[in-house]
Formats: C-alpha cells, structure tokens, sequence
C-alpha cells in the first residue's frame, strides 16, 4: 500500500486512513507494520491512530462492520429527533451494519441527518435510510458547481494571473483588505491584511494552511462555498500564497466531508494540470473526526500526522507553524472573498452591513426556521431580521424562545435578546461570541437546559485531553448539568476556572452555553 | 585564556512579581524565577530538567494585559510585565483546577499509593478541601510488571511519564493516547505493562508525582528514613544513585544527577540492588571437607553443605594463605596466578595485583578485561599509547556524527544510549553498524547490518573512499600521525565494490558513510564487543583507529574513539594494573626502570621480570601442570570463559583454589576454601567509569552474618603471605594508589567526598581532569598516532555442512554477564527467568521450530538447549544467546581461539548445528 510513497511521519495520518479505508478499521498488525515503515515507536503510532474517531483501532482477526451508520446528534440535530431516530436504528441493525453517534457533520439546515456510509441523508427518516442500506448508496451523490473550465471561463484566475505578471501591486491588496474591514471567518475574525502583513515580516520559507476543518455545531457554509464554487476559494488561496511567498499550500478538509473531497481533488488535478500561473505545491490532507482540528495549532499539529493537541502560544503560528516555519492560517471563507473584494473594491464589500457594521457574513442557520441554510447576508444583522427577511419566519407553531448566535461555542441568547446586531464584538457585553456565523433556533417547543448538556457533551466528546480544566472540567460540568438540580454557584466556580485556564478556546468557550443558561433563564431551574 | 563569564552575560530582566521589583535570568521561566526567590507556585506537569509542557494548569499566574491566565512554568518574563501568581483570580484557579484533580484521586483524598504524592502536597499547601466534583470511573491496577506496579486510578495525565520514557530514555513505550476523558497512559498497544516492550528502567516511577507508577509489591510505600549516595554496581555507565534506606535496609534506590547518567537509570541499576540479599549470600567461610574430590560437573547451591564444611575466619585464612604459600615455596611463583575483579573497587583491585605481585611474586594476574576490551586495549596502546577513552559518552550532543559499531547499547549501557538516541532525536547523524539491528537502528541515518566477522574489509573500504576522494585530513596526518604509506598501501586494495558482497554493504552506502564521517566537523566511534571478540580484534579496533587518525576526528569535543567499558570498573581495574603485562597506569613490567620504581614503592625487592600469562593462557597453563595454586576474587571463570568443558577442567585440576565471592558460584564450586565477601552496597571505595570518571561509592548496609569486607579478607591473607601491609584507612590505598598511578595522582579522597566523582587524568591537585584527551598529540614516544593496516582474516571456525549455523554470545538488558548476581534478583529474574536463544523467525520456521520450542545447540566443544526465541533482528543463520545461564551456559560452546595480540578469546563467532531437543 505503502509502494512507492514517502516514509516521512507527517503522512502518518494519511497512511491511517488508506489502511481504514481499505480494512474498515486498523488491527495491532497493522499499527506495528506502520510504525516499523515509518520507523516511528509503536506506541507513537497507536496514540495518533487512537485520537481521531474516524479510526476504528481494533486487536487482530477483529471482524470489521461491513457498513456504518452514523447518526448525528448535535444541537440541531437533536432538535429534529436524532435520539428516537438513533434509538430505532440500534435496536433495528445489529451484527454487520454498525450504527453509530457522530457529532455535528455539517448539514444542520438537514436535520436530522443519518450518513449511510459516506453517503449523508437529509431529514433523515428510518425509511429513507433503510432505502439507502439496501440500495446500497454508501457514497454520496454526485453534485453540480462550477469547475475549472467554467470558472476559468466566467474570469476565474484572472486575478491571480496578474498578480503573477506584476500587474496587482501587494501593499495595495493589503491596503483593500484592511480597508474592506475582512476578518477571519473561522470565528478568531483577525483582521486579514493585518496578517498577511505580519507573515511578511516572517522569514522565509513561509506556508499557508487553510482550516476547512468546519466542525462548530450549526456550521455548513464552508460546505456550501466547496459544493458550489471551489475555485473562488483556491484562487484566494494562491494570491494568498503569492503575496507572502508561500512555498506550500496545505488544504486542511474534515474527512466527514466525503463530496468536497471529491471535488477538491479532481478540481486541484484540472487546476494543476492546466495551471494558470506557477503553482506552490498543494496538499489537501483529510481531517480524521477531531472537532479540535479547527483550532489554529491542532490543525498544524494534525497536518504533521500528530494528534490534534493545541499548542502553547506564545510562540504564535505566525512566527512558529508548520513544520516550526512561519504559517499564514486561514479559514477558508476569508480565502473565498478575497477574490471578490480585490476586484469589487474594499468599499463594496465594507459598504454591506446593518445597525451600524460593515461588511456581509454568511450565516448558516439552523433550526426552528422555515428555511434553513446558508444565508448571506449584511453583517450586524439582528436574528429577528434574520429570520423575517431570509428565513422565512418560524415553522409554524413554533414561538423564537432562544437561539446559539455563535455555534455551540457563542453561548446562548433569549428571545428578549433578538434584536443585537450579530457581528464581531457586538455580542461580547452578553457574554457571548458570533465565531462562525452558526444560528441555531430555539423555539418554545425547546428547553435551553437540554440544548446547554448537549453542547457540553459535545466539548467533552471532543476536548483534546491535553490540558486538566478542559479534560476533567467538561466531564465533571456534564455530570453536574446532568443532575435534575444544577449546583449553580459550583457550576460559575468551574466555568471561570475554564475560562481562565485552559490552553485553547475549546475549554475556555465550552462555559458559555451553561453560562448563558443559568444567566438568561433562570426559570428552567 | 578563558574571559570572565560575567563580561558575556546577557542582561538580567526586570519586572513586577506580587508587587515586588525583581529580576529573572535570561531564559528563566516564571516559576523558576519564582522558585529562587522563595516564592512557591503550585505545579505538577512541570519536573526540572525535563522538557516543560503547560498541561496541568495548576501553576497558572496572571499577567496583566493577557485575557486569560498564563502557565509559568511555560512562560520567561518580559521586561516590565507585571504578574500575579496571589491575587484571588490566580489563587481560585490554582484550587480549583488541584479540586479538579484530587476529585479523580482514589478515596477523593490523598494519593494511596505513595507516600510522597506532589498532588496532595499541593492540596495541602493551598488548602483545597475535600473535593465537590464526583469521582471519575477507576480504572483497575495493572500489577503485571515485575518492577513497577500501574495504578492509574491516581494518574493525573499530567505527561511526565511519557516525557521520561520518549524525550528523556527513549525507550518509547509509554504513550498517551485517546482523547479526553478518554485519555489515557498505555503501554506500547495499550498492553498490560509486563506484556509491553517496556525495559523497566523506572524512569517513569521517578518521574510520577501521584504514585501512579510505583516500585512494585508497595516497595516504596514507606518513607526512607536515609539516603546513601553511591553508584550503580553493574555496567560501565557509572550512574550515581541514592540507596534509599529504611530501618538499616534498603527499600529502594533512585537516581542521582551524576556527569554520566543525569539521574536516569535501567532497570538492573533501579530494581536489580535486591540480589544482596538472596538467601544464597555466603555468610561464613567454607572449607572443602576431606574425601569430596572435585568434579568437573557443576555444583548447585543445595551441594554447597555437602561438599564444604564451615570454618572459623582463622582457620579459613590459615588453610588459604598456607597451601598457596606451601605450592610458591614448592614449585616457584611461575606456579601461582590470581583473577581480580572488575566489579570490585580500586582499592581492592589495587591490593590484589600487590599481593599476586609481592606476595607470590608473579605476574600472572589479570582479571575479565582479557575477555572484553583486551583487543581494543591492545591497539589502542600500539597506535595511540593509551587505552582510555578520548572523550566521554555525553560528547555525542558535541559530535555532528556519532557511528556505533559492534555495541547494542540500549542493552548493555541503556543509560548511554538515552544520550545517543537523544542526539539522534536532536539531528545528528547516528550510524549504526552491526549484524544486529537493535533497537538503536530505528534511530539511525544509517544501519548497516553487514555480514558478521567482516568488519575489516568494511572498515578498510570506508578509509579507502577517503583516501581516493580526497577527504583525509592531510594537516592532521602530517602533525599528529606515522605510517600513513603503508594504510594507504592496505587499503588501496579495498575498493567498495569488490567489498560489497564480502560485507553485505552496497557500495554506494559505504560511500556515504564514509564521506559523512570524514567530513563532518565532529565525528565520534563508539565501540563494543562486536569488534574485540573476534581473533582479529585488535585488527578491527585497529581500523578504527586508523579511520579517526586518518581524518583528524580526536582530540576536540565530539569525536574520538571510545571503546564502551563493561564492568563499572574495569577501567579501574585495568587503571591500577590488574593485568599481566602493566604495573598500575599502564607501566610494562618488563622494564627495568619502571619494576625499580616499583619495587621501591611497594618494598618488594624481587618483583617478576616477565610478563605474565593472560586468562585463558592461565586456563592452558593449568591443564599443563604448571600453574597448581590461584587465588579468585569476585570473577567466575567457570561461566565467562570461552570453552567452559576445557576451563572447567583446569579449575578441578587446580591443586588448591581459593575463591572470594559474595555467592556459592560456579566457580566456588572448584574451591578448596571459599570466602564470603561484601556486596557493592557493603563496601566503600572508589570506581572507574568508561568516561574515566573516578566516583565514590559509600557503604550503605553492612555485609549479612560474617560475611566480611573484601578490603579486610585481602589483607588478612597478604598477612599470611608474609606482607607487611598498613592501611588503617581505605584513603590510606587510595592515596598510594596515587603515588602508584600518576594519571590520579593530583585526586584527593575529600574532594571526591565532597564532588562524588572526579575526571581523570587530574595530574595536580585543584586540576578540574581532563575530559577530552589527545588534544595535543599522544602519549607515545614520537607523540604521533601510528596507523597500523590490518588485512581481512576469517573467523578460526566457520561453519560447514555439518556446523551450518553461526553462534554469537552477549549479553541481555535484565542480567549481568554469569548472572550470579541478577538471577538471585527476584525482579529481574522475573523479567528473564529463561536461558533463551534468539533466532530469525526465517530459520526457526526453517528448523520446523516455534518461539517456546527448546532446541539444541552443539559445537565441537559442548552442546546445551534453550528456549527458541524469534528476534527479527538477528540475521538468517545466526543464533544468539547470552552466557548468564548456568543451566544453558552458552561458553561451553564458545571457541577458546586467541586473538593473537590481546589474548582475548572469539567469543563472537563459531559454528554450531541446531536441532530439536528430544
């Protein structure tokens, strides 16, 4: 399998997967063959292998499922009946067909969803997914976007290509960036000119990573971009690339991901078959099921076939990244508006905005809506505009009771509350954040307490381990939110301590739905 | 001239701690600096010396201006920061985040496990109460190590066990895998501890804080009431330890931050002390009883009351001293010998050879150097005039390119090869050369895993490749060197390509490697038995010689050649003339002058003009009928010399032997009188490293019964030889050993009280030692370096139709060369309680043989059977088995063959034929 390819540990996670894929899991045979090509210890190899949950490590002659269905049960998810749709699922397949709880895979405007393989199904019904099994459509299917031929044709790469002839001038692209008011739109919403002007400060060789890790809770528009318009993205990447000098690119995709992979790999192959300028060279890695991934340093950590663990900071990716060089890391929508905003001009893109803010977000929203998905829309817009003008109003039935105005990690905000702008910074009095645009709506027919315990399940499920507050404080708050009364002053206690000291943002903002519940609704307990 | 340090020193920082103004040395993290003003953060990830990693969160301090709190143990101040580690924000998380943690400990309280938990000290120190978190699911106790027993129901996570076991020994089998509350230590695959490829060396016991790894068997459950500091009585690393003591007993030792081992240890150093007290230890003296002949058949312990009675120490000495003066005053000293021991102290081996040199007036003393370094020290002495390692070990983190040729370091100097992987891990370029593949090659840029006995047509095609592309180091050669023309000449007919398939090599690989190594800026060899014990030992450590002559890689910081040494002090040993043909500091015996100097120190008028006869020439020489009398102290022939049937034979034929040991061994079994000795732990002295570390090992326990100091023994028998000897303290040998051996002659017995160890040569007092040597030339005549060529001879006995197989002998991790001493260790018999053969599973399938069978093995000389064993780093038609089983004693099939210049035997190569065992 391994004939012909690199022995360097960072394709350790690649080499992961190629054995998954084909075995359907990795037996202790295989953790010892692998460790013996890459001459890595043993145990090196089973840490990596035992982090990520797409690997299925197993002691030999173990039978391997002969098909998987997972079953999301994040907060939207949950919302539309994933745990009675889990329920039938277990009781119903047994032996061979293996079913599984998965958290957020990205497709919340779906919910709820059940993934037949690597085959996602939407508003997932026990019929729709009994059709799946025994049609056996265990991929997904195929979907139409604009591809190298016809982006290129609509004055795709244009720009990129008079970078590269000298005709764009950087400190004017930085300038229109910092003009445009671009912020990362991961969540962190670090001014993007800003960075790209302290990687030039960096020395050479310097590289550009770009999370499409997407795994917030109620996130899906990086999904939406790659499924329609991916070479928007790439083309915002190589100008990136160009304007510090990158030697090398390096595509970060959550491996749930299975139809981006897809097209990314045969638009990268069009694209450098047919290059329009000369190319960096471009990896794309597959994420293996580690929501940490999206973190900064994990992301660069996992690009070197580690486990996702967060880095100290400082050194900052900036000055110490990937592989120890200097790291331009973007999410990768701040990528797919670069395009637009050089050729539009900085004023187009911060001449959008509502109730006083500049610039247009995506918004991906979720939940007791009429319609669901990505919106994009003015940035400050208030939920209430939200709602009324893009998604079509409540389901019917349904009263706003409370809404996630960041993803599981933003907090939760009431009713009373709706009518704040949503933006960076806007939400900060409240004790909440807007991270990756990710709205999930909460109507009367919810309670705040149950979507609180499952977005702390959720960081427990997926904190790294490294780092006491996050490891041992998410479990012990599961199990205290899980009491039918809340010890709320040992809960505030707790949930400073996590802000206060854990490494990364995962334990720092996993308080903030607990937080924001004993906070704003007081009379649940 | 050395500029004053102060001059260069970069600027102290200046900034606000609680409050208060203070300064931090560059580089200094916040809790260090904290730490040396009297100021105490809590932290428990963070282990001094160890690599910081920032997990725990219990040291965390706020730094204004910072949105959240910082680890201090992770971060250095800046100047001007202003920090609190005191104020209610950092306070309140410093006790939850130890609330977090103690509610995970059994019981919610304490740490059961040790007495010593770094966590509840902490809990203590900032009174965090009785914990309001409930407690995680335990997991169950892992107790399957005979060394260490795993609770994890009191492990942290904080990480210091995997940094012990992957940054500090390498050993790399911890791992911290899963992921969050799911995380957790494991064992290579997430196996049981003892299933695991764990060596036990306990460098993750030292480092736990909570007691989740502990000694077994609750060995350190109790506090030591004293601490002895001493060094490691087995290998030639020489690690510094503390005998941890409780009630007079030892309970436990521990490592101590020594120049040679920075408080690492293996786990014969660790959990191998307890043999001492074996219920075997000899306790009285013992004589053979009239009428019970001595038989060449191995005695066992349970014989010892059969075949010997109990004497008083009187009539013991008496009958020792009194039939080997009756066979020197009846046949002449020419028919009197003495082994010493390599393990003993200087002091002890510097009393012995006087003895054999005064008191019976020959030179055939030699201890089991003859059988280790013989041929190394042989060359080392003919080219350069000095047997002694250029550099220490720890020089690797100097060298650019470290090669490791015929040496499994991990298993027989684990604690230097942690430094060796540790360069590796740090980028130098290690090259590994050995039939074998070790676990040291996985680290290597470059294994070559060459043809066995073929060293010097491969060693001669590297000097080939330097000379024909031109790499030598001609200014060196012209100051430093003599005999360049005829190395030229010899190696000109080694052309890699016609070398390749004799070694096994590809030539582009020897092209390679010899171009890293001459052209890098500092390149070292390390060396062991791989090369000496062979019949042309000498010419392979010749060549090694000759290829860091030829391009200039000694005399600096991180090169050199140095020949690992085996016993703890051997060097010592060998340093104060327990051999044959050197008076103590290497002095020949055959000089007129220097036997003058001599016998005017010692009083001794008529001192033996000739060289004497070497181990295995004093076993001939027995079978002759001209050596009839030996005095034995602290070796066992009767296990490490090659061709035991034959060795064996000679000791029976002795007309009287007297053997001074701490154990019944086999030897002892040919005694007329045995004499019970002092263990390592018992005995004060000093002891030579293979860095030429001179350490100090302190008494800690007293001998059991009447079980006497060797010191005592050896001159209670001088006595009765008829010397008249006065030492009423050790310092007092010590300090004429100094005037004996100028290269310790400026080392006092306070200083190395009060530094533990001292470097030599320390030629005036207050001299620091000369750590790197031959920087300047060499200690002989024409102070050059001679290059003496060597050409490719076979080994004596190849296999055949009949022999097909090659049997390779050495040593294994958990015992220690006749195990006399590590299979009496209840731990480390546990570990390896088998004689095993290792075989590549190629042949084993071969054999129609599974791992577990018992096969035979037979040379012309002998034939023992053994547990199979699959080792895919053993060549196809090789078999390896190490000698330390008396049951399966692998030297009675060795070949006696003499290398012709050291006199050492091959212990490295024969033939043998395997079979089933029926």
């Amino acid at each position: 399998m391994l004939a012909g390819k690199s022995r360097q540990r960072e394709q350790l996670i690649e080499y992961l997967h190629l054995i998954q894929d084909k075995f359907k899991q990795i037996e202790s045979r295989h953790i010892v063959a692998l460790a013996d090509e890459l001459k890595l210890a043993m145990t090196e190899v089973y840490e990596v292998a035992t982090f990520y949950h797409h690997f299925d490590v197993v002691k030999d002659h173990t039978q391997a499922p002969r098909l998987t269905i997972r079953v999301c049960n994040s907060v939207s998810c949950e919302l539309f009946g994933a745990r009675q749709l889990l329920k039938y699922l277990q009781n119903k397949y047994q032996g061979d067909i293996r079913v599984q709880v998965v958290p957020c895979v990205g497709r919340c405007q779906e919910a709820p969803v059940a993934v037949v393989g690597t085959n996602p199904i939407a508003k997932a019904t026990p019929e729709s997914i009994a059709r799946a099994v025994t049609d056996n459509q265990i991929v997904p299917a195929p979907l139409t976007y604009t591809d190298y031929n016809q982006y290129r044709q609509s004055g795709g790469y244009r720009l990129l290509t008079d970078c590269h002839a000298g005709k764009q001038s950087l400190a004017d692209i930085i300038k229109t960036l910092k003009d445009s008011k671009l912020r990362g739109l991961g969540g962190a919403g670090f001014p993007t000119g800003s960075k790209w002007e302290i990687l030039l400060q960096q020395p050479k060789p310097r590289l550009l990573a770009v999370n499409i890790d997407e795994g917030e809770p109620g996130t899906f528009k990086d999904r939406h971009y790659l499924e329609s318009d991916p070479h928007r993205f790439l083309e915002g990447a190589l100008i990136a690339a160009w304007a510090i000098e990158a030697t090398a690119i390096y595509l970060y995709l959550r491996d749930e991901y299975a139809a981006c992979r897809d097209i990314l790999t045969r638009e990268l192959t069009a694209l450098q078959f047919a290059a329009p300028v000369k190319l960096p060279e471009i990896h794309l890695r597959r994420g293996a099921g580690a929501y940490i991934c999206g973190e900064e340093s994990a992301m660069i950590e996992s690009i070197e076939g580690k486990r996702g663990m967060p880095r100290l900071r400082p050194p900052y990716v900036a000055q110490v990244g990937l592989f120890g060089r200097p790291t331009l890391e973007h999410n990768m929508e701040t990528l797919y508006w670069i395009r637009d905003i050089v050729e539009q001009g900085a004023a187009w893109f911060a001449g959008h905005g509502r109730n006083g803010r500049q610039g247009l977000r995506s918004y991906s929203v979720s939940g007791r809506v009429n319609k669901p998905g990505v919106h994009l829309a003015p940035a400050g817009i208030t939920l209430r505009e939200l709602i009324d003008e893009y998604c079509g109003g409540m389901l019917a039935g349904h009263t706003l009771y409370a809404y996630f105005p960041g993803g599981a990690s933003g907090g939760i905000l009431p009713a009373s509350l709706a009518d704040i702008p949503l933006d960076f910074d806007t939400l900060n009095p409240y004790d909440c954040f807007i991270g990756s645009a990710a709205i999930i709506v909460l109507s009367d027919h919810d309670n705040v307490r149950d979507a609180a315990l499952n977005a702390m399940r959720f960081f427990e499920e997926e904190s790294c381990g490294q780092c006491t507050p996050c490891r041992v404080g998410t479990a012990k708050a599961v199990t205290l939110m899980e009491q039918p009364v809340w010890d709320q002053a040992l809960l505030e206690e707790l949930a400073q301590a996590m802000n206060d000291t854990s490494i990364c943002g995962l334990g720092q903002a996993a308080p903030n739905p607990l937080r924001c519940a004993m906070k704003y609704f007081p009379e649940e307990f | 001239m050395a500029a004053q340090p102060e001059q260069f020193a970069a600027p102290m920082i200046r900034f606000i701690f609680n409050g208060t103004a203070i300064e931090a040395r560059p580089g200094e993290s916040i809790l260090e600096c904290a730490k040396r003003h009297g100021i105490a953060i809590p932290h428990l990830c963070y282990k001094p010396g160890y690599r910081a990693d920032g997990n725990c969160r219990t040291c965390m301090v706020e730094i204004e201006g910072e949105r959240v709190l910082a680890p201090s143990c992770s971060r250095t101040p800046t100047e001007g920061m202003k920090i609190h580690s005191n104020n209610p924000r950092a306070v309140n998380a410093q006790k939850l985040v130890l609330e977090l943690l103690q509610s995970d400990m059994p019981g919610q309280t304490g740490s059961p496990h040790s007495p010593a938990s770094e966590l509840a000290h902490w809990v203590g120190k900032l009174g965090v109460g009785k914990p309001r978190f409930p407690q995680r699911q335990q997991p169950q106790p892992d107790l399957s190590n005979p060394a260490i027993a795993v609770n994890l129901d009191a492990c942290i996570q904080c990480t210091r066990c995997v940094r012990a076991c992957r940054e500090e020994q390498v050993n790399d089998v911890i791992g911290y895998a899963f992921r969050g509350k799911h995380a957790k230590i494991v064992f290579d695959l997430d196996d049981a501890m003892g299933n695991s490829t764990c060596v036990s060396c306990g460098e993750c016991v030292q480092a736990c804080p909570t007691g989740a790894l502990m000694p077994a068997r609750l060995a350190a459950k109790v506090l030591p009431d004293q601490q002895v500091a001493s060094v490691c009585p087995y290998c030639g690393v020489g690690c510094q330890i503390n005998y941890n003591l409780k009630d007079n007993r030892i309970i436990f030792v521990s490592g101590r931050d020594g120049p040679a081992n920075q408080s690492r240890l293996c786990v014969k150093g660790r959990y191998g002390f307890d043999y001492v007290y074996h219920p075997d230890r000899l306790t009285n003296p013992w004589i053979r009883k009239s009428g019970m002949a001595k038989t060449e058949r191995l005695l066992s312990p349970s014989e010892l009351t059969q075949y010997f009675r109990p004497a008083t120490w009187d009539e013991a000495l008496d009958v020792a001293a009194g039939k080997l003066n009756q066979i020197r005053d009846d046949h002449g000293p020419k028919a009197m010998a003495g082994f010493g021991s390599a393990k003993g102290s200087n002091e002890e081996a510097y009393l012995f050879q006087k003895l054999v040199r005064t008191g019976f007036g020959t030179n055939n003393v030699d201890h089991c150097t003859r059988l280790c370094h013989a041929s190394s020290v042989a060359a080392l002495l003919e080219t350069i005039g000095s047997g002694a390692v250029s550099n220490p070990v720890r020089d690797v983190a100097e060298a650019e390119v470290i090669i490791v040729i015929g040496s499994r370091a991990c298993e027989n100097h684990p604690v230097a090869a942690t430094f060796m992987k540790n360069a590796a891990k740090a980028g130098k370029i290690l090259i590994v050369i050995d039939p074998y593949r070790s676990d040291l090659a996985r680290h290597a840029s470059y294994f070559l895993q060459f043809r066995p006995d073929t060293d010097v047509p491969m060693l001669n095609s590297l000097m080939h490749i330097i000379v024909k592309e031109n790499l030598q180091n001609d200014t060196y050669i012209e100051k430093h060197t003599e005999g360049y023309a005829a190395l030229k000449q010899t190696v000109a007919k080694y052309s890699p390509e016609k070398v390749a398939p004799i070694c096994g090599i590809p030539a582009e690989t020897l092209k390679e490697v010899a171009r890293v190594y001459a052209r890098s800026r500092a390149s070292i060899i390390f060396w062991g038995m791989g090369i000496s014990q062979h019949i042309h030992g000498t010419d392979n450590a010749r060549c090694l010689i000759s290829l860091a002559l030829l391009t200039g890689q000694i005399g600096r910081p991180g090169t050199g050649l140095h020949p690992l040494r085996g016993q703890n002090n051997v060097q010592g040993a060998s340093d104060v003339g327990l051999i044959p043909m050197f008076y103590p500091n290497y002095q020949a015996v055959t000089d007129p002058q220097i036997r003058a100097k001599f016998a005017s120190l010692w009083q001794a008028p008529n001192l033996d003009a000739n060289r004497g006869l070497t181990v295995v020439e004093i076993m001939h020489a027995i079978h002759d009928g001209v050596i009839k009398g030996m005095y034995i102290m602290g070796e066992n022939p009767a296990m490490s010399d090659p061709n035991l049937n034959h060795a064996r034979a000679a000791l029976a034929k002795l007309e009287h032997l007297v053997v001074q040991d701490i154990f019944f061994t086999e030897t002892a079994g040919f005694a007329d009188v045995i004499l019970p000795a002092s263990a390592f732990p018992e005995k004060t002295g000093t002891f030579t490293n293979t860095d030429r570390l001179v350490q100090l090992g302190r008494q800690a326990i007293e001998p059991p019964g009447d079980a006497r100091q060797d010191l005592w023994i050896i001159m209670e028998m001088a006595k009765r030889i008829g010397l008249n000897w006065n030492y009423p303290e050790i310092k007092d040998i010590f300090n004429e050993i100094r005037q004996a051996t100028p290269s310790m002659s400026g080392m006092t017995w306070e200083r190395l009280e009060q530094e533990h160890s001292l470097t030599l040569p320390l030629l005036k007092e207050g001299d620091p030692g000369e750590r790197v040597i031959f920087t300047d030339g060499f200690p002989t005549k024409s102070r050059r370096g001679k290059f003496v060529p060597a050409d490719y001879i076979a080994a004596d006995e190849l296999p055949d139709a009949e022999y097909p197989y090659v049997f390779t002998t050495g040593r294994q991790l958990e015992h220690w060369h006749t195990g006399s001493m590590t299979r009496r260790s209840e731990v480390l018999n546990a570990i390896e309680p088998d004689p095993v053969a290792s075989f590549n599973p190629l042949d084993l399938t071969k054999l129609d043989a599974s791992p577990g069978d018992i096969i035979q093995i037979q040379s012309k000389r002998g034939t023992i059977k053994a547990i199979a064993r699959a080792d895919t780093g053993v060549q196809p038609g090789v078999v390896f088995m190490a000698f330390c089983y008396h049951e399966a004693a692998a030297n009675l099939i060795t070949n006696e063959a003499m290398d012709p210049f050291g006199k050492i035997p091959e212990f490295k190569y024969c033939a043998v034929k395997i079979s089933a065992a029926t």
